[in-house]
């Protein structure tokens, strides 16, 4: 990798006890994140794209240790959030922000939307309440809301709305890596089309950089610099959004993309779509976890867990992908 | 003649801010094998135009005001309450995006299929399994009798559809009404969703309602589209029609902001600006004209109504977009 990574992500793992039967005890472990690593370049998006349940949230959540990770590390210009101090999180955290997808269930619906953007400046004590108020009224313009709307609550607001003072909020400590999960989902496609349009503008004025996750191809696609896909807790590919999108190269990635509908009543394919679900993460398949419903799976499938190799073998192009079979397809 | 004719179907609901005027004037047609789209935004008024034409609205708050919704011939919104359970299971039956709406978390499935059977067929014991395992082969699920025996907790949000399907379908009806029924799954088992409801309409000539906000899925599954915006029909006709030469500015928006295939963040997404008008005062005139680049005077003014342009097309815009040289 050329560029220095502003974010490392080394095997991360997180793994919740299953509890069960009369004394409670531990019966399973569900591992929703395991053994995952990968960069964050300064002022990329990477999109972190996969189906419910394959552990992307979690990763979100782990990374910005509102859970603790079982093991692996998470470093921001050296500084590990893995392992931080309560002191040194509190200072990390003014580097790396989260923005959620249900701007209704992040607000708190008895505080003001301008106390809610306010919040962060407040607990981390930035400035004078005049700065404190000048840098409330520069936020709301730049997600695009008038300023004189701060004394309302957020059930007066449209989704939309909602979602630009979660934005406004995310931002308010200036941080430098957004971590953001599913923050389209919610929105219909007129407006979810005005929110990307501002995340696009943020990152190009302020220099952000974005871990966004999303279950929605073509919202990863338009938004993505590069792409990593997640299936039952593992990346399974990784690597330039051209590249993944034009030649995807994990038999996962491929059904994924073929699963997507395409407006386009003339381009109707009469295909068989991909068999079976996810399988659960308490039990995860043997060997390589989509074995079960890969066309391609063979012995070694079953048998050993693909690392994450490159796929190119001229030339480094940075797209690896974890699959046995990769080279004969 | 269509196998179900709405005209003119207007329903509304008295709230504590007002009364909502949620569907106003909807009229459409469902051709018998056919699977006809309604795509439209989030409460522009697809539930509560498959709930009317169902007589399932909660009266009060709701209250169907007027239209006829004309099923083989007969009115059902003129029929005796009484009957409308018959024509419900039999003729007409529906899904909805949360399974759990019509399954009971308490009894297996094989409990709630059989006592279908038992209600409406007078099938019980080794007849009604041998019908519960056909029914559920027909949804893709081959391990019927593990099935059978679980309960809806147990399972997947994709099988707990399959299950609603073959509810639905045990009765073998004449129309399917889906609301949003892939809205809720993943995207790999919304394409095998699909791929049944498209398997089920050719084999056994089922016409479907299906209900979505999107266009993907209507351009993959549906032979003829109804467009509706703030609780109007704004454009209906074929789908090749609906996507190669739409004919009001609203389809055309919601067309242009797809994020198809090869787009990146070097353009930005075409959006339609603005905000849908409320249905406590919808305004006078066309309700998207304040949002519409094109409108004039008149859009304020009068409401557009639902015309023929062309052959099984229809449009309510009072300049209606041309029709682009193929
Ligand atoms: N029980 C109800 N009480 C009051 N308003 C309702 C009720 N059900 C639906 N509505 C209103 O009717 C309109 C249409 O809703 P709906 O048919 O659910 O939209 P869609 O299915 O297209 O998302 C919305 O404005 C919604 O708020
Ligand atoms: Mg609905």
């Amino acid at each position: 990798m050329k560029a220095a990574a502003l974010v490392e992500v080394r095997n991360l793992r997180k793994h919740y006890p299953v509890r069960g039967g009369v004394f409670g005890r531990q019966r399973d472990t569900v591992r929703a994140v395991e053994d995952v690593s990968f960069l964050l370049h300064a002022g990329e998006t990477l999109g972190l794209v996969g189906e419910s349940g394959c552990g992307k949230s979690t990763l979100g959540r782990t990374m910005m240790r509102l859970e603790e990770p079982t093991s692996g590390d998470v470093l921001f210009e050296g500084r590990n959030l893995a392992s931080a101090s309560a002191a040194e999180l509190f200072t990390l955290r003014r580097d790396v922000q989260m923005i959620f997808q249900d701007p209704y269930s992040s607000l708190n619906p008895r505080i003001t939307i301008g106390e809610a953007v306010r919040e962060p400046l407040d607990i981390h004590r930035l400035g004078s309440a005049a700065d404190r108020r000048a840098r409330v009224d520069e936020l709301f313009e730049a997600v695009g809301l008038s300023p004189t709307v701060q004394e309302r609550y957020p059930h007066e607001f449209s989704g939309g709305q909602r979602q630009r003072v979660g934005i406004a909020r995310g931002l308010a400590l200036r941080p430098r890596v957004i971590v953001a999960d599913e923050p389209v989902s919610a929105l219909d496609v007129s407006v979810q089309g005005q929110v990307l349009n501002l995340l696009v503008q943020l990152q190009r004025d302020l220099g952000l950089t974005y871990l966004f996750i999303s279950h929605d191809l073509s919202v990863v696609e338009y938004l993505s610099d590069r792409v990593a896909v997640m299936y039952l807790g593992r990346i399974v590919e990784i690597g330039k959004r051209t590249s993944i999108f034009a030649a995807p190269a994990h038999p996962y990635t491929r059904a994924l993309l073929e699963s997507v509908p395409i407006a386009d009543p003339r381009k109707r394919r009469d295909r068989v779509p991909l068999q079976g679900e996810t399988p659960s993460a308490v039990h995860p398949p043997s060997g390589c976890a989509f074995h079960p419903r890969c066309p391609l799976a063979v012995a070694v499938c079953r048998g050993e867990v693909p690392a994450l190799e490159s796929v190119r073998t001229d030339g480094d192009d940075g797209h690896l992908t974890a699959c046995h079979r990769h080279d004969e397809i | 003649m269509a196998l179900l004719e709405v005209e003119d179907l207007c329903t509304v609901f008295h709230t504590e801010d007002g009364v909502v005027h949620a569907v106003d004037g909807v009229s459409f047609q469902v051709e018998a094998g056919k699977i006809l789209g309604i795509v439209g935004e989030s409460g522009c008024g697809k539930s509560v135009t498959a709930m009317s034409v169902m007589r399932l609205i909660p009266d009060p708050p709701g209250r169907i005001e007027s239209g006829r919704v004309l099923w083989k011939g007969r009115d059902l919104l003129a029929v005796d309450a009484d009957e409308m359970p018959q024509i419900r299971g039999r003729e007409i039956a529906m899904i909805f995006q949360d399974p759990m709406t019509s399954l009971n978390p308490v009894f297996t499935i094989g409990k709630q299929l059989g006592e279908v059977l038992d209600r409406r067929f007078d099938l019980r014991g080794a007849a009604a399994d041998e019908r519960m395992v056909e029914v559920l082969g027909h949804v893709g699920i081959a391990d019927a009798e593990q099935r059978l025996s679980q309960y809806p907790h147990e399972l997947s949000g994709g099988m707990k559809q399959r299950i609603m399907i073959a509810m639905a379908l045990m009765c073998r009806p004449d129309l399917l009404i889906a609301d949003e029924p892939t809205t809720a799954l993943d995207v790999t088992v919304q394409a095998q969703i699909l791929h049944l409801m498209k398997q089920l309409q050719q084999e056994f000539g089922t016409a479907i309602v299906l209900i979505t906000h999107d266009m993907g899925v209507v351009a993959e599954t549906c032979d003829d589209v109804v467009v509706m915006y703030a609780g109007k029909v704004v454009e209906s006709c074929g789908v090749f029609e609906l996507f190669v030469a739409p004919r009001h500015p609203y389809t055309r928006g919601l067309l242009d902001s797809i994020l198809r295939p090869g787009r990146s963040k070097a353009t930005p997404v075409p959006t339609i600006e603005g905000v849908v008008p409320s249905l406590l005062q919808p305004p006078a005139g066309c309700r998207f004209a304040d949002r519409c680049a094109r409108a004039v005077a008149q859009c304020h003014q009068d409401e557009p109504l639902l015309a023929t342009v062309s052959d099984k097309h229809l449009v309510a815009c009072h300049l209606p977009l041309e029709v682009p040289p193929s």
